[in-house]
């Protein structure tokens, strides 16, 4: 049987979420395996290893470096206090002293004899992580984090902006097809992850920050209002640490793009509920998606249409994603074996997708997305 | 067991790249190495496979379908891939640049002078250099920790300071990376190699600093004089580090390791993984010294953009690398279009289009990187940022392939009128033999001519020049083929990897009033000759097969040259190929015209005369 592989974005009504929570650096883990978490519980923390400041301690003095080891008040590890004498010369006849002090509270790493410098360390700084989700913890990474799992909906975006934020779901456009306009924005969304359908602008974003909104979801974004957003042209999609007040989740793409009715219909159904949502993006090698997490509560199976994922075969429901068809839904309606050619005169493997009005097309199997379910 | 050693005549070379691994089956038949199947698979160096041999697996698996033979044998740890001495293949290898590739930093007193040695000493082992910490680099102490922790580089290497010369500023550098306690990306527990390949005096005293706390090698300086550089010895650790720590942390490759060799005498020998871009610097080195020409090569991917050069400075051929991090067709042309501009890009765009629908549809390409252009318009827009990154690539590469900054030069007399600074470019494109291109935008251009005109008119080489594609991509594994069976590296290479597109004349200077640049008289083999002028602003083929050669004699105009020198007559051979001779008469430099109708005109008629798309291109227009 006619048979591809395609890479698709998950949409899931009700799937297994695994979500590993890992400290930047070894540290302690604050929670055991069976124990329920919510999104805001902190799960494991850990000291990141203060910033370091160099003092030429020889300089300032005015000694060779050689000669500074004896004049020094402090040895190698002990702690120091701000302004604290790390040591002195022993100055012209006892008078005209000339003492180094510390600049920062920390500890005095060490000292080169060569170089006359210091390194001294501030304090470590503290990090904790939290759980995400709304789900129970399934397994203790020793020292390193915790694995955190919840049956949830799942809907995987294309492209995002900002880092992990939560909110209550609340659903602002009619349809999939409907611009989430500025005036569709309220009190009422303060603190809202809101669902939107094919469009945002800059303009409406703005408004959504200054309101409090956590994230929004919705179809398309224009490139030149990212451009306005972000304050620079992005060159290469790496995001997620951008700190805007926002997060920003596209399921389809730049510009005005219909979001997928499955998608809006399901994000829709879960009004009301607390979603997880994070905009970090990775379009290289470990590749990494945004995505919107709803935890279900007091479900505890899979609800899947039991098609192993990336296999494409004839019925199956896909996303044309590159002109001229950009944006388009259909089905497959047939997966010729020969390589065929293009109007750009490349000779490649294809597929005819069948369109909901009827028209069926000829498009490569490298422009067509397959819409998981 | 111990197996008896028997002559190599199948050879299974793999590389496995971020996204694709590669599998291609090299044989011996009547008594040449020739190209037998090509398979690929995706690679599995990530979740959920996490297992790079699984890739490999699949890839030599599609050989195996496809050939109906069997190559993969049972072994200690499963399936493997094997050199036997009965069946399977005699020797398997293989390179990689999964998992991002290496990854380094490198450090040197001065930027410009043991900072630069050291960044190519790490380009030319294969690296990505992420930063170049020096101690004129204009960051302070604390930040350069910062920088060095934020990175957390696979490698870094330490140079700084000629033999005998500054002491304080390497320890200092030292010192640095000790405060930084950079830990390894893979394989948490483990120290991260450093190698010390700086002033021989500093020896003592950076083991000191450095010795307890990461896996410090110490090598030859890489500088030991102002004057020359010696990069072979640190450029050799890296690949043996490269091995050793990073590549035995990540996932699947402390099995590949084991499976790359071959039997000699009856004993195993281990064939080591090279960095891919290290493998085709090897391969393009081997090319320029067995023809004793001048070669670039460049390979445009998904991400990066690599170029390669072989360049004569005085007595010597130097070698060099750059790797473009944030230069390629996918993943990165969204910063193709910020670096360049949407101007610069549209140039090459034989029709208008809306500022923010491009935008758009770059964007698109960028988060959906594995699609391919349907339309026609969509391929020359494709062509078109092409074009620009491979200029940028040519412009990056030109700043780092230079000679040796900070170097006292001795003046005659005669250099009076000619004040050359030191550290200009050794990148001569008048001089250049061969420019060979690389990448899916090159190789599986529709038509061979689209590839042609592209590095023509991104690399602008000057005189007479060889232009060929890499047909596959498979330049990595002969890279490390040479290695080990340089012949059959080499006639593979000349059989089944390089396509000759033909041959570039484009006659370079100061145009003064001149409407024929230069006039031709080519003989051919059947002594028929032909007599052609190359025309200002005009651009001519003349058809010539593969491996057909015409004996020429080109006159230039006066201030114009074509590779003897401003005005004078060059008389040689000219080899054709799949395109044939290209006269490229739009002079060197070479500025697109500024009026936009008339910017178009031209762009249609170099088109045709290279009959580089189909004529209904002349037609098309902006918009859907």
């Amino acid at each position: 049987m006619a048979f591809a592989y395609t890479p698709g974005l998950r949409v899931a009504d009700c799937t297994l979420v695994r979500k590993e929570r890992r400290l930047p650096l070894a540290g302690e883990t604050l929670v055991s395996i069976g124990d329920s978490v919510t999104a805001d519980t902190i799960v494991a923390k850990t000291h990141l290893p203060g910033n370091v400041k160099m003092l030429n301690i020889a300089n300032v003095m005015g000694l060779p470096p050689g000669d500074i080891p004896e004049l020094l008040f402090v040895k190698e590890g002990e702690s120091i206090e701000e302004n604290q004498p790390l040591g002195q010369t022993k100055g012209f006849f006892g008078l005209f002293k000339n003492t180094v002090r510390s600049p920062l509270e920390g500890t005095f790493e060490s000292y080169n004899k060569i170089t006359g410098q210091a390194v001294l360390r501030e304090p470590p700084i503290p990090v904790a992580i939290d759980a995400y989700l709304l789900g129970s913890v399934t397994e203790v990474l020793a020292n390193e984090g915790v694995v955190v799992e919840a049956y949830a909906t799942f809907v995987q975006g294309i492209f995002g902006v900002g880092g992990e934020t939560r909110g209550e779901l609340k659903v602002l456009t009619d349809g999939p097809a409907d611009e989430l306009t500025e005036d569709l924005i309220d009190e009422s969304c303060r603190g809202k992850v809101l669902l939107g359908g094919s469009f945002v602008s800059y303009t409406t974003l703005n408004k959504a920050i200054k309101t409090g909104v956590k994230a929004i979801i919705v179809g398309g974004f224009d490139d030149k209002d990212l451009k306005e957003f972000l304050g620079y042209e992005l060159g290469v999609a790496i995001t997620g640490h951008e700190k805007k007040g926002i997060t920003l989740v596209l399921t389809e793409g730049f510009g005005r793009m219909t979001m997928a009715s499955e998608t809006f219909k399901l994000l829709k159904s879960r009004e009301g509920l607390l979603a997880s949502v994070n905009g970090a993006t990775q379009i290289r090698a470990g590749v990494m998606r945004p995505e919107v997490v709803i935890p279900l509560e007091g479900t505890e199976m899979e609800k899947s249409s039991g098609k192993s994922a990336g296999a494409m075969d004839i019925g199956s429901p896909v996303r044309c994603i590159r002109a001229p068809y950009f944006g388009k839904l259909g089905s497959v309606e047939a997966l010729p074996a020969e390589l065929q050619v293009l109007d750009s005169e490349a000779k490649v493997r294809v597929l005819d997708v069948k369109f909901d009005n009827g028209e069926i097309v000829t498009v490569p199997r490298a422009n067509v997305e397959l819409i998981e379910e | 067991m111990a197996v008896a050693s028997k002559e190599i005549t199948r050879i299974m070379a793999t590389d496995c790249g971020s996204t694709t691994t590669k599998a291609i089956l090299i044989e011996k038949k009547d008594g040449e190495f020739r190209l037998i199947r090509r398979g690929e698979a995706p690679t599995t160096v990530e979740a959920p496979a996490e297992d790079v041999t699984k890739g490999v697996l699949n890839a030599v698996g599609e050989i195996e379908d496809l050939e109906g033979r069997k190559f993969l044998k049972a072994g200690e740890d499963g399936v493997q891939v094997s050199p036997d001495s009965s069946d399977g293949v005699d020797i398997y290898m293989s390179t990689s640049s999964a998992g991002g590739g290496l990854q380094m930093t490198v450090a040197g007193v001065v930027k410009s002078m043991t900072g630069e040695s050291a960044q190519r000493a790490a380009l030319g082992a294969g690296a990505i250099v992420m930063d170049i910490v020096a101690s004129n680099d204009g960051r302070l102490p604390h930040e350069k920790v910062a920088d060095i922790r934020r990175l957390r580089p696979d490698m870094i290497l330490l140079s700084g300071g000629i033999d005998g010369g500054t002491i304080d500023h390497v320890i200092e550098l030292a010192e640095v990376i000790k405060a930084a306690d950079p830990k390894p990306r893979f394989g948490v527990g483990y120290k991260l190699p450093v190698i010390y390949a700086g002033n021989k005096d500093a020896r003592e005293p950076v083991k000191e600093e450095l010795g307890e706390q990461v896996e410090l090698k110490i090598v030859d300086n890489l500088r030991p004089v102002l004057e020359r550089e010696n990069l072979g010895p640190a450029r050799d650790t890296i690949h043996e580090l490269f091995m050793e720590h990073v590549m035995a942390q990540a996932p699947g490759y402390p099995n590949l390791m084991k499976w790359a060799g071959h039997y000699v005498d009856g004993s195993w020998k281990q064939v080591p993984i090279m960095p891919t871009p290290g493998a085709v610097g090897k391969l393009i080195e081997a090319v320029a010294e067995k023809e004793n020409i001048e070669v670039m090569g460049v390979d445009i991917g998904g991400a990066t953009t690599d170029v390669f050069s072989v360049f004569t400075s005085g007595e010597e051929t130097v070698f060099n690398r750059t790797v473009s991090a944030n230069l390629g067709m996918s993943y990165s042309v969204s910063n193709v279009f910020v670096s360049a501009g949407y101007d610069n890009v549209m140039r090459w765009v034989p029709f208008h289009m809306d500022e923010a629908d491009l935008r758009n549809r770059i964007r698109n390409k960028m988060i959906r990187p594995t699609t391919i252009p349907q339309l026609l318009k969509e391929l020359i827009v494709e062509q078109a940022i092409a074009r620009e990154a491979l200029r940028l690539a040519l412009v990056q590469h030109k700043d780092l392939a230079t000679g040796l900054k900070g170097v006292a030069q001795e003046r005659t007399i005669g250099d009076a009128f000619e004040q050359t600074q030191s550290g200009a470019t050794l990148v001569n494109m008048m001089n250049l033999d061969l420019l060979i291109g690389s990448g899916g935008v090159l190789s599986h251009a529709p038509r061979r001519s689209q590839a042609a005109l592209m590095v023509i008119d991104a690399f602008l080489p000057e005189g007479i020049t060889m232009l060929a594609v890499d047909s596959i991509f498979m330049m990595p594994q002969l890279g490390v083929l040479s290695e080990v069976l340089p012949e059959a590296a080499t006639e593979v290479f000349d059989k089944d990897c390089l396509i000759r597109l033909g041959t570039c004349i484009a006659p370079a200077g100061v145009l003064k009033k001149v409407t024929v640049l230069a006039s031709v008289t080519m003989t051919k083999q059947d002594g028929s000759s032909i007599d052609l002028e190359i025309e200002l602003g005009k651009m001519h083929v003349e058809p010539l097969g593969v491996g057909e050669k015409v004996n020429a004699v080109i006159k230039p105009a006066k201030n114009l040259d074509v590779g003897n020198g401003p005005g004078n007559e060059w008389i040689g051979e000219l080899e054709g190929g799949v395109i044939g001779l290209i006269f490229d008469g739009r002079g060197r430099p070479f500025l697109l015209p500024q009026d936009d109708l008339l910017r178009i005109d031209k762009l249609q008629e170099w088109s045709k005369a290279l009959n580089i798309y189909p004529e209904r291109f002349m037609d098309l227009e902006g918009g859907e």
